[in-house]
């Protein structure tokens, strides 16, 4: 009896903790139910391979370290699909923006730079990184203009882009693949090279800490000015040193996945001298990763602390009354639209960098996964709610269930697309359940 | 009470709009002068709201014009009419249900700091300020405005148009989803405003309200006026008769 009438009590107060805990962090919960997920995909891969496979290849730095890469591409795409999303619309054409913009930068650097300023020549790689983001950027300005200006819905549009620009593509070089680029571009899809090393990455993990901590510092300064209520000083401590170990601990993982054997006989035979004993040449982060990083630093300040940010929440919460506080819908529809188009461009720069090459496949059915992590991570279809760190835990999301399924043996395709579109059917019900409840 | 003296705040005269080939506005012509309100009634469909969008920018007359103090003006977008310190509270409110009362409030006209961000702690400590004085009870600040009840969410709308210290004020229907304490409040607030000098055109269907709250009435039926009279010289039922008769009281201005 006595215990009966206890436990509900216990659970009370832990539940009345929780929620404290959360009141005073101000962390979102569905944040906490996106990074518990993750990490249950995670722990349960590597323990089917523990325990099925005799080998727990998931949790390991190598493996870790190919998924930030791997998420790059997807993830800076995800982060612009939010602003469409949000805004009500949708873009299925970004795998086909991928693909021609990664064509054409291809021939650009392959075949028609080096004629005019010889090849390997440093201004390779600059022009056309440039070239494919402005293209990108143009190719959704023109989507972007026939949505707001003619009035097509954007599924239409974008869907006739998804055919088009693939077709564009695959004449703009006769159905060839272009191999290999410029040698500096391909370091912008990552690989052992394309990697700023142990001491770069310390230095990134030193300036993002000093981030953290700025903000912190920042937030409250800006309270007391105004006089809001102060979060408990606990509170900022826990979100300062939560922030800096999730720095440390990436950067201890990037710094432990060492440079291959083959590697490390290339680079020391074009120093002149043979392998040391024992040398240990840690990645460090990948470029690519490092992009998405800044992508996602920028595209989170243009959202929170940005008109533009504002507008394009408004729109996604009432069209008309956007228009009727005196907000240019149409051109914000263009300038979102160039916006995804530019950061599918970038895609495009990464994509084709680390395949070292530019093929007619070069982000097929990106579009999808593109959508499904803006989704997964919490942003609405119906429009007006969503967040660009969200998406990117999205990308980790669908990557990993992607790079999991190949590594404990179900690599062949079909059971990843099924576990791959049933994550999305569950996530998406999970989301629609909790906002019932916050209701 | 408001014969005619000196210009007026606003001129709208001889307005016409039309959608594919129905005259929702008919060659109307209205005036407004500082401190007075003028209420705009008559069935719906008569051509009020279509009217009144034309001052407010969100609509763009076909022909006719506007004068503001006088001045011929051209309003083509909801950011001129704010420019000439015309605020609208539109009877859906217009409010974007995701964003809280600040971000409703400055909507379109964020407060930005030196570095161009929008400064969201100083637009929260403005929006307290307003509403302690409109609606003092006030306290759902951080929430979506659609958690917000319907007298909460309208003194949002009208707090974003007192703001900016607006000279004419469009209030469509602003009491239309309102209980009784809160139509006091917003009868109370017009009476202030009036006090200050603004010029307030009010749609409404209520007609005590329209006795109790306007200067003059100017009644519009099927796009076309049917007449602007005082109101302290017309009963109810003149009143009514050229709402629904479309007939002018023999005596009325």
């Amino acid at each position: 009896m006595t215990e009966t009438t206890h436990q509900p009590q216990a659970q009370d107060k832990a539940e009345g903790a929780i929620a404290r805990f959360l009141r005073a962090t101000e962390l979102d919960p569905r944040l906490i139910g996106m990074v518990g997920a993750l990490l249950l995909i995670w722990v349960g891969f590597h323990l089917y391979g523990a325990l099925v496979l005799g080998d727990g290849s998931f949790l390991t730095p190598r493996n870790l370290w190919n998924l930030s890469v791997q998420t790059a591409s997807i993830g800076i795409m995800a982060t612009g699909m939010v602003l469409v999303i949000i805004t009500r619309n949708i873009d299925l054409s970004v795998g086909s923006i991928v693909g021609v913009t990664g064509m054409y930068m291809g021939l650009l650097q392959v075949e028609w730079l080096p004629q005019y300023v010889g090849l390997g020549h440093p201004m390779i790689w600059i022009v056309t990184v440039a070239f494919g983001i402005i293209m990108g950027a143009l190719i959704g300005a023109l989507q972007g203009g026939m949505i707001a200006y003619l009035s097509i819905p954007s599924f239409i549009v974008t869907l006739g882009g998804l055919l088009v620009w693939r077709g564009v593509a695959f004449l703009a070089s006769s159905g060839r693949t272009i191999s290999p680029v410029d040698s500096t571009f391909a370091l912008i899809g990552g690989g052992p090279y394309g990697s700023i090393g142990a001491t770069g990455s310390w230095i990134i993990a030193a300036i993002a800490s000093a981030g953290v901590i700025w903000l912190v510092l920042n937030g409250r300064k800006n309270r007391r000015l105004h006089g809001f209520p102060l979060r408990p000083v606990w509170a900022e401590w826990f979100m300062g040193l939560l922030g800096c170990s999730i720095i440390v601990i990436a950067t201890l993982i990037v710094n432990s996945y060492p440079w291959p054997k083959g590697i490390l006989k290339d680079y020391y035979a074009t120093l002149g001298q043979d392998v040391p004993e024992g040398v240990f040449i840690a990645h460090g982060y990948a470029y690519p990763v490092i992009l998405l990083a800044v992508v996602a630093i920028l595209m989170t300040i243009l959202m929170t602390r940005t008109r533009f940010g504002r507008y394009v929440f408004a729109i996604g919460g009432n069209p008309e009354a956007a228009a009727l506080s005196g907000i240019n819908t149409r051109a914000m529809t263009v300038k979102i639209f160039a916006l995804m188009g530019g950061l599918a461009g970038l895609a495009g720069v990464i994509a084709s960098a680390r395949l070292n090459s530019a093929t007619n496949a070069l982000g097929d059915l990106d579009e999808l996964y593109v959508i499904a992590s803006a989704v997964v991570g919490g942003t609405s279809l119906a429009g007006g709610v969503g967040t660009i760190y969200g998406a990117i835990i999205g990308a980790l999301v669908l990557v990993s269930l992607q790079t999991g399924m190949v590594l404990i043996g179900f690599g062949d395709g079909s059971y990843r697309k099924i576990v791959i579109g049933a994550a999305l059917v569950l996530a998406v019900y999970l989301d629609i359940i909790y906002r019932k409840r916050i209701k | 009470m408001s014969t005619n003296r000196g210009t007026p705040l606003v001129e709208m005269r001889d307005i016409s709009i039309s959608f594919g080939g129905i005259k929702a506005v008919d060659h109307v012509t209205v005036d407004l002068y500082p401190g007075e309100v003028v209420g705009l009634l008559g069935h719906n469909g008569a051509g009020k709201s279509t009217l009144i969008k034309c001052l407010s920018g969100a609509y763009q007359a076909d022909a006719g014009e506007i004068r503001i103090n006088g001045e011929k003006v051209e309003i083509t977008s909801p950011r001129d009419a704010r420019a000439q310190n015309i605020e609208t509270i539109y009877q859906t409110l217009a409010l974007a249900d995701n964003l809280d009362a600040a971000s409703n409030l400055f909507l379109g006209r964020e407060i930005v700091n030196s570095f161009g961000f929008v400064d969201e702690t100083k637009m929260e400590a403005e929006t307290r300020k307003i509403m302690a004085r409109l609606n003092p009870n006030f306290r759902k600040f951080n929430v979506p405005v659609s958690a917000l009840s319907g007298g909460q969410r309208q003194s949002v709308a009208i707090a974003r148009a007192v703001y900016f210290n607006a000279k004419i004020l469009i209030m469509d229907e602003p009491t239309a989803a309102l209980g009784p304490h809160e139509t006091q409040m917003v009868a109370e607030l017009i009476e202030e405003l009036k006090k200050q000098g603004l010029g307030i055109f009010l749609i409404e269907h209520d007609i005590h309200n329209v006795m109790k709250l306007c200067d003059r009435a100017s009644v519009m039926k099927n796009g076309q006026l049917v007449g602007t009279v005082n109101v302290n010289e017309v009963t109810d039922d003149d009143i009514l008769g050229m709402i629904i008769m479309g007939k002018k009281p023999a005596k009325a201005a």
